[in-house]
């Protein structure tokens, strides 16, 4: 099988289109037939990480998705504001989000937590003021 | 039961993606914080929420939901709708809040 790859621009701030590469992303798996356990993974992910981009960056951002033979890749990437320190942004509940997200039911601190609990292996690179980078791999298989 | 069962049952609006009401409910979820209903949710959930903003509409799609239903008598904005109809989602809508629609839903012993 070759490798398969789509690249999602996120808009920061638009909640129009917020959602919408993770579901093109899952179409495509769905269309693929890849488990309904993958699938699942692989949707809170790209939402948690596309939300992020469109809550929190300062500028719009990037979701990369690749299908190898072994290996899905899920990239979200933007370029600022950066993580201040990222075991803390881990922590379940904590947020930076404004008071605005909140009452729409976001910043509840769940997303960084999701995706730890749903990636098979996690990498986040943040430098403040330079921008985020959450590589996100999972097991096609299970 | 299917989405438009339960609405007839409960006299519940559907307001939006009537097209996908034939959508079975295998159970049901109540919650207004998203990222909670990312990771909890199951295919074919009615959710109960009184979040009225369309991202409601990607989390839906993303986990497969059966049907939203916006409780409360709050109502959904206009792009929720919108984008409900071009994802067939069902949006029903209930004046009971989420533990009165539940209690309902519990009544028809279905789920």
């Amino acid at each position: 099988m070759a490798s398969l790859s789509r690249t999602f621009r996120i808009q920061k701030r638009d909640f129009t289109n917020a959602g919408n590469a993770s579901i093109s992303v899952k179409k495509l798996l769905k269309s693929l037939n890849l488990s309904a356990c993958v699938i699942r993974k692989v949707s809170i992910c790209g939402y948690e990480g596309e939300m992020n981009v469109v809550m929190h960056a300062a500028t719009d951002g990037i979701l990369a998705f690749e299908l190898t033979e072994k290996k899905i890749f899920l990239t979200v990437s933007d370029e600022g504001p950066g993580i201040e320190d990222i075991e803390t942004a881990m922590q379940k509940g904590y947020s930076t989000a404004s008071d605005e997200f909140r009452e729409m039911g976001f910043g509840a601190g769940m997303g960084l937590h999701n995706i730890r609990e749903n990636a098979d292996s996690l990498h986040i690179d943040s430098t403040l003021g330079a921008g985020t980078v959450i590589r996100m791999e999972f097991n096609p298989g299970g | 039961m299917n989405v438009k069962e339960l609405a007839d049952k409960l006299g519940l609006e559907i307001h939006a993606g009537k097209q996908a009401a034939d959508r079975d409910i295998l159970g049901g979820y109540t919650g207004d914080l998203l990222s909670d209903v990312m990771a909890r949710i199951n295919p074919g959930t009615a959710w109960m929420t009184i979040q009225t903003h369309q991202n409601i509409v990607a989390v839906a799609v993303l986990r497969e939901a059966a049907c939203i239903s916006i409780t409360g008598g709050h109502r959904p904005d206009r792009e929720t709708v919108e984008r409900a109809e071009k994802e067939n989602m069902p949006v029903l809508l209930a004046d009971d809040n989420s533990f009165d629609l539940c209690l309902k839903i519990a009544d028809l012993k279905v789920l």
